[in-house]
């Protein structure tokens, strides 16, 4: 899967190109006056033209509502509370709905967790689709219904003309997300976003969907958002990776990089959690306590309950996310010893040991 | 590998589901699970991967006694518990205990914790005498990482990761010899199933209970099993001690799922090509003939529909169902 | 996108907050599994309190009004027969609200007949809502030929029409208020037996049933403490509604006559002893009928607010 990075991915700091689609200092609100509770605390990140950018996390980081909110599609009660999003240029966080509409499908296209939900289950796969085609490109009913079959064939899904006549329910999981991705790129967007897309799949259907994707984001030139929990699917799929805690980001730099050398105690954290496949069985080195109630997020940096390097500062002082090293950035305020010291990932020198070891 | 007296085997298993029939039609039988053996010994962790459908989770729910098998056996020590007496299976029943996928689904959500965790002495007296309860309570929320005083709250006042330790100590109230992991961490955040992995793993350095640990994620299985069996379409297609497995897949589909499982330090490794597998897995309606793997295997030629491949053995503590088995260290992920 | 709008603004988690827990590692926190946390429970909406209220005054004057009243409601008074309301007796009182076509006192009849109201309304929809609960459980717990013969039967009896078939038995009974009781609750279990089969079949399928199978607990253990109570909340919301219902179906049934003895005030009765004065002394048919269009309306308001306040993924 190497073969399908470019040797430098692009990084989502202000200093590369036109981004495509840039968040500035984005807040998202839940509720109004009092009891209004931050979700998302100041998010900037810049998504460069061509690029996939990962955006990491666990539950309640806010992952998932930075990426709705690039669609205008914040659930009841969400708002902007404050910041931009630039789309190519256009301010568009505080667009209307009517607003939003044309910009959806033709601009930004979004593959969901679960298709089986976002797919209308009383109508036929086909018409779902030829739907896009003749309510948003204007085509006719039976030139819609052909690129429908066609862009089914697009995402390799075995027997299109007649699995077109077939309801949602009546596909596995893997087809349904690739009817989503079909839909999604119907219209030719230009950002397509992608918000956990595998998790509900099975390992080798996994690979399947990612390789797709990949497949039709370069055939199309496509600019990609890939949410995910899954460093493993980020390490193989991303050019970048934001990594995002408690509505913040902590840490964001080239994949490669990030991944090796993090720079951020939580992205350690989160990479020692995952079982090292050179020492199994032995203890997993978890991140103590649990991600914090967005309405109580700790004073300071909002990780030092549970970071291993938290001293005094990190409890008054909120750390500012600050250039550690070309396209890198960290919000630590000791990011320098993370990435130097003793914090680094075992053994990153193996890779001989490794393979004459097996 | 632990070389003590199995607590638990599985002797040539089939689990059938009943699909509901319409109002003109019978309900046709499914076989999930079409003849599975497994030896789980004393205080060790045998690890069942496989895709969804494959059967793992009907394996798993009929060894602790929610569906009744097909034909085969469930040998708790030396006593069938498919057949045995209604008073026996009671008495051998917290012998073997579940730990559930959904944290959030799996406990009573109108019951305290303290409830929740005596209740099994209730039902099964003798266990803890009463005036015990409390104090057995308290030792059994420590051990899972809870404070006693947490003991009144009920289940929506905790989080998914708490939650599960609840139904730890839930399951290990009845001192059960295994104890059945369906999916257990897997709805769980990745820094917090680490938490709950390295749980598990002092709970058996204490209790030397055995672990049966269904799961889909390689990695995770990988890290805490002693030995793994592969699951496809309802039977083993590769079984043994994990690190012969995992290190040297000879299974096709094992090297398939090994291939396709994306790790964080991918770039590390000499890795060939990944192999990704056409299809999806049949419906277990209408398995294929021969080897139920050959619709979607690489490897696959004419004798593999006539002749269904034996699990056999291929190295020591490795057995493999493959005409063409062929051990292959590059798939592996042991170093 | 034609996504399902439902889909990016998934439901808020189930996740509740406690205030009342100390902060520190390891307490039980909220966790935001979602994107959005829940919101805070909802209060009842003040008009769920005014008709709340209301519905405790009716009770109040089912129980003592009659105490309190001077005229009684079944005592002829022809001299001061259809008075309007509002005018003075004979004797130098006042008939609030007028007397009917035998100089009963109207306002006397309708609290005589809240009375028989309240009684039935309740009495119904606890001996139904028992039966219904009691199949309904039975019937989505254990499944099968149980389940099929219990919803076997509840079709059935729907099939047919409930006033019907309440007035066929209350014909064979007689009139009583205890017959009539029978008869409504008979008509009514079907209902509360679906609701709860309903929620039944749900929490059985869910994880924690299978749990307490795993530890060996038996059926009635598994009944009472796992499935029951998720079926508290929607048997009562069926409950409050059903309590209006049964009150026009008795009203229905006196207005045949086959209701309460003529001996006994009842809505029913008095809007059906109006009937031939409509045009001439309105008030005798239409007061009665008010009030119990105004009860029936209260009812549903509280019932309503009930449903919304107990909502589902709250009580889990």
């Amino acid at each position: 899967m190497t073969d399908t990075r470019p040797p430098h991915g692009g990084t989502p700091t202000p200093t590369d190109g036109a981004p495509l689609i840039s968040l500035t200092d984005l807040r998202l609100t839940l509720g109004r006056g009092a009891g209004a509770v931050d979700l998302v605390r100041g998010v900037s990140l810049d998504v460069p033209q061509g690029t996939t950018v990962a955006v990491v996390g666990e539950s309640g980081s806010g992952k998932s509502l930075t990426a709705l909110s690039m669609m205008g599609l914040l659930p009841p009660g969400v708002t902007v509370g404050g910041g931009d999003i630039v789309f190519d240029g256009t301010p568009v966080a505080r667009l209307t709905e009517r607003e939003w509409q044309p910009l959806r499908g033709r601009q930004l296209g979004m593959i969901f967790q679960d298709p089986l939900s976002a797919l209308n289950p009383c109508i036929r796969v086909g018409d779902q689709i030829a739907e896009m085609f003749r309510l948003r490109a204007g085509l006719g009913r039976r030139e819609a219904r052909d690129r429908a079959v066609e862009s089914m064939v697009e995402v390799g899904i075995p027997d299109a003309e007649r699995r077109a006549r077939s309801y949602p329910h009546e596909f596995s999981g893997g087809m349904r997300q690739r009817v989503m991705i079909a839909m999604a790129l119907s219209l030719q967007p230009r950002l397509l976003i992608a918000d956990e897309p595998t998790t509900a799949l099975d390992v080798t259907v996994q690979a399947q969907i990612m390789r797709l994707l990949i497949a039709r984001k370069q055939a199309r030139g496509l600019t990609m958002i890939l949410i995910s929990h899954d460093l493993g699917v980020v390490s193989r799929s991303a050019d970048s990776v934001v990594v995002m805690y408690a509505g913040r980001v902590v840490e964001s730099g080239p994949s490669r990089e990030v991944l090796t050398r993090p720079a951020h105690p939580y992205t350690v954290g989160l990479m020692r959690s995952v079982p090292d496949r050179r020492r199994p069985g032995a203890a997993l080195e978890a991140i103590p306590g649990q991600p914090p109630d967005p309405r109580t997020v700790p004073s300071g940096c909002a990780f030092h309950p549970r970071c291993p390097m938290a001293r005094d500062r990190c409890r008054t002082e909120v750390p500012a996310l600050r250039p550690v090293g070309p396209a890198r950035a960290s919000a630590c305020h000791f990011a320098d010893e993370v990435v130097g010291g003793g914090a680094n990932l075992p053994e990153t020198n193996d890779a001989s040991e490794v393979s004459g070891h097996v | 590998m632990s070389e003590s007296t199995p607590v638990l085997r599985v002797k040539d298993l089939h689990v059938d589901y009943r699909l509901t029939g319409g109002l003109f039609s019978r309900g046709r039988r499914v076989r999930a699970v079409a003849g599975v053996d497994l030896v789980v010994p004393a205080g060790s962790t045998v690890g069942i991967v496989g895709e969804s459908g494959c059967g793992k989770s009907t394996l798993a729910r009929t060894i602790v006694g929610l569906l009744p098998p097909a034909s085969g056996q469930v040998l708790l020590g030396d006593v069938d518990l498919a057949t045995a007496s209604r008073a026996t299976r009671r008495r051998l029943r917290p012998d073997v205990q579940m730990v559930f996928q959904d944290p959030y689904a799996s406990l009573n959500p109108w019951m305290t914790v303290r409830d929740l965790i005596s209740e099994p002495w209730q039902i099964h007296p003798g266990i803890v005498p009463r005036e015990r309860w409390d104090a057995e309570v308290d030792r059994l929320l420590e051990l899972v990482g809870l404070r006693s005083s947490q003991r009144g709250l009920r289940p929506h006042q905790f989080s998914g990761g708490q939650r599960q330790r609840i139904c730890i100590a839930r399951s290990l109230a009845v001192r059960p010899k295994v104890i059945v992991c369906d999916e257990a961490v897997s709805a769980l955040d990745v820094s917090i199933r680490a938490q709950i992995l390295n749980l598990l793993r002092d709970v058996q350095a204490e209790t030397g209970v055995s672990y049966v640990f269904v799961s889909h994620d390689l990695g995770v299985v990988r890290h805490i099993a002693d030995s793994v069996a592969v699951m496809y379409l309802g039977r083993f297609v590769e079984q043994g001690r994990t690190d012969e497995v995992f290190g040297a897949p000879a299974h096709p589909y094992t090297q398939a799922l090994l291939s396709a499982a994306p790790a964080v330090d991918d770039w590390r490794h000499d890795r060939p090509e990944e192999i990704v597998l056409g299809g999806e897995v049949p419906s277990p309606l209408a398995p294929p003939s021969g080897c139920r793997f050959r619709t979607r295997c690489f490897k696959a030629r004419d004798s593999c529909a006539q002749i269904e491949p034996e699990l056999t053995d291929w190295a020591a503590g490795h057995q493999v169902a493959c005409h063409f088995a062929e051990a292959d260290a590059r798939y592996g992920i042991v170093g | 996108m034609t996504v399902n709008p439902a889909s990016p603004a998934q439901a808020p988690e189930r996740a509740t907050a406690d205030p009342g827990t100390p902060a520190g590692p390891g307490t039980p926190t909220p966790e935001a599994n979602s994107a959005v946390p829940a919101p805070a429970r909802r209060r009842m909406p003040p008009r769920a309190w005014v008709a709340l209220g209301f519905l405790a005054l009716v009770v109040l004057g089912a129980a003592v009004g009659p105490l309190l009243l001077p005229y009684s409601a079944t005592e002829t008074d022809l001299p001061n027969r259809l008075l309007p309301p509002g005018a003075r007796l004979s004797d130098g009182g006042v008939a609030l609200l007028g007397t009917d076509q035998l100089g009963r006192d109207l306002l006397a009849q309708i609290l005589a007949g809240s009375r028989v109201s309240v009684i039935v309304g309740l009495a119904t929809v606890l001996i139904g809502g028992f039966a219904g609960l009691v199949l309904g459980l039975l019937a989505g717990y254990f499944g099968g030929w149980i389940d099929t013969l219990i919803s076997r039967l509840g079709d059935a009896q729907l099939a047919f029409p409930s006033v019907l078939l309440a007035i066929l038995i209350a014909g064979v009974l007689g009139p009583s208020l205890t017959n009539i009781i029978i008869a409504l609750a008979v008509t009514r279990w079907v209902i509360f037996a679906r609701v709860v089969r309903a929620s039944a079949l749900t929490v059985q399928g869910l994880e924690y049933v299978e749990s307490a199978r795993v530890v060996g607990a038996g059926h009635v253990r598994i009944l009472v403490r796992y499935i029951l109570p998720s079926c508290w909340a929607p048997l009562l919301v069926a409950g409050t509604a059903q309590i209006g219902l049964a009150m026009v179906a008795e009203a229905s049934l006196s207005f045949l006559g086959l209701g309460v003895p003529v001996t006994q005030a009842s809505w029913g009765a008095t809007i059906s002893d109006g009937r031939d004065y409509l045009s001439s002394a309105w008030w005798i048919s239409t007061l009665p009928g008010v009030a119990l269009a105004l009860v029936v309306v209260v009812v549903g308001l509280v019932s309503d607010a009930y449903r919304d306040h107990t909502d589902p993924r709250a009580a889990l």
